[in-house]
């Protein structure tokens, strides 16, 4: 892999721009691999260049059954933080976080990721008293946070209406500095060329049909270009968990919803930070193009058509208009959906499975792009050593029959 | 915008229910009897099928009437 630099940008700029390699092999599967990742998303890619890099494997395929970044990689509203109420999340999600801050240098690869902070807000005497709470609970945790009263909410984010006469009036907020943005489509492509340099198979346009078992193992899988044996395989598939458990042949606690965001017209810079309200139910950033990117909550019902209802939409304009009267002038541009795999108590399930050889990296919900390289990165020491990352630890499968959940249902900043 | 049909009001915009979830989901006939792992099938476990499935609506600003039926998860199209 030829290194990304000024002095390359300043070479290639002077031979018109034709001496770029592809970014990352388009490889053909290749009958046998040490790991096969399912998922080429950013999970499924962070996964495997974790593999390759930190842990000796380099035998890796990854399968994605349409292009590197088409699925819910692309269809996030990109927001980063790890503003967790409990202490199982806070720490795996702030360990994403870390690993954010250094990812562009890693990667060699500009992720954009702009640290412009993420303001949460309260508009009820409760949202305040669990505001506070939480702010309390992750400085315990080692993870910035303060509360910022009304008057200090309007100086972080000046568009937003703080005045008594709102619909919803801000009674103050959460704000997470370290939190932010990144370009999503850059994590996907920066992760799959690094992970190709390191030897990783990423193969495109490559569904999978079935799953050979011998007992309690798999031995191979069968794909739309051919069978594939594979010693580990890790399956990192979001929305299509529960169609790939059951060719496994166990269930899981986890439901498929849409979840739909949009994008406004470009405009000039307006906000400078991450906005999110859990009452009104919202959640705003200015994307480096100029447009507002929106998002809100899933379709209640269950659907794999990544496609959402209207009302949905229509309540979070609302919602959006109710905070930023001044937006209600600009036309929306384009809307998308992602099927998101909602687990019972808000949180991932990351481990081993009734299957010796196939591990689980699922139910991250409405909340797992934040999560890209910490998601990786444990879920690939849970492969290698064949027992759980201590972060995850506590997210393995077996919390649902243990009892021990992990519920951030409400208590995660957002409601799910 | 889904137009689902109640059995009692007929046929009313999707804003008038409330989806839910997998139908015919029975409740163990001996609580007392069932173990841990046999709790976390019922209380947690789903068939999140994609495709055909069995669910419940209620018609919750109308009616109010439960009712379950069929629906394809891939299209949203509701099995007659």
């Amino acid at each position: 892999m030829r290194r990304y630099s000024v002095l390359a940008l300043l070479r290639e700029s002077l031979t018109g721009h034709r001496g770029w390699e592809r970014a990352w092999e388009d490889a053909t599967p290749k009958s046998e691999y040490d790991v096969v990742i399912i998922g080429g998303g950013g999970h499924g890619l962070a996964t495997a260049y974790y593999l390759a890099g930190q842990h000796g494997i380099t035998n890796i395929a990854v399968l994605e059954k349409g292009w590197i970044g088409g699925g819910n990689t692309g269809r996030n509203t990109t927001i980063v933080r790890s503003n967790y109420l409990w202490d199982e999340s806070a720490r795996l999600y702030d360990h994403a976080v870390k690993l954010w801050e250094g990812l562009t240098d890693d990667l060699n690869y500009n992720v954009m990721f702009s640290q412009r902070g993420v303001l949460n807000l309260a508009h009820t005497l409760g949202d305040v008293r669990e505001g506070q709470r939480r702010v309390n609970a992750l400085q315990l945790n080692g993870v910035d946070s303060e509360w910022l009263d009304t008057a200090a909410v309007k100086r972080f984010c000046p568009p937003l209406d703080v005045g008594a006469h709102a619909r919803y009036p801000v009674l103050g907020g959460t704000l997470q500095r370290r939190a932010g943005t990144a370009r999503h489509d850059a994590v996907a492509w920066g992760y799959a060329r690094a992970a190709s340099a390191r030897g990783v198979d990423i193969i495109q346009n490559c569904e999978v049909t079935g799953l050979v078992r011998d007992g309690a193992r798999v031995t191979a899988i069968d794909t739309s270009r051919g069978r594939i044996r594979a010693g580990k395989v890790g399956m990192a598939v979001a929305g299509h968990s529960s169609v790939l458990a059951d060719m496994a042949g166990f269930r899981l606690p986890v439901e498929s919803h849409t979840l739909q965001a949009l994008v406004s017209e470009p405009i000039k810079p307006v906000l400078d930070c991450v906005v999110m309200s859990n009452a009104v139910h919202v959640y705003v950033s200015q994307s480096d193009k100029g447009e507002l990117v929106i998002g809100a909550g899933i379709d209640e019902y269950l659907s794999y058509a990544q496609r959402g209802s209207f009302p949905v939409i229509e309540h979070q304009m609302g919602a959006l208009l109710a905070l930023f009267p001044s937006f209600s002038r600009l036309r929306m541009l384009r809307s998308w959906g992602g099927t998101v795999d909602i687990s019972p108590d808000a949180s991932p399930i990351i481990g081993r499975t009734p299957i010796d050889n196939l591990y689980i990296n699922c139910g991250w919900g409405t909340g797992g792009f934040k999560a890209t390289p910490g998601s990786g990165h444990v879920f690939a020491h849970t492969i290698a050593r064949g027992e759980p990352h201590p972060l995850a630890a506590p997210f393995a499968l077996d919390r649902f029959t243990s009892g021990r959940l992990i519920d951030e249902h409400g208590a995660a900043a957002v409601a799910h | 915008m889904l137009t689902i049909v109640c059995p009692h009001c007929g046929a009313r915009d999707q804003t008038e229910f409330r989806a839910g979830g997998e139908a015919d989901r029975p409740r163990p006939a001996d609580p007392f009897a069932l173990t841990d792992a046999e709790w976390a099938d019922f209380l947690f476990m789903r068939g999140n099928v994609m495709g055909l499935q069995r669910e419940l609506w209620v018609h919750a600003a109308g009616c109010g009437k439960w009712f379950s039926l069929t629906r394809d998860t891939r299209t949203h199209r509701f099995a007659p």
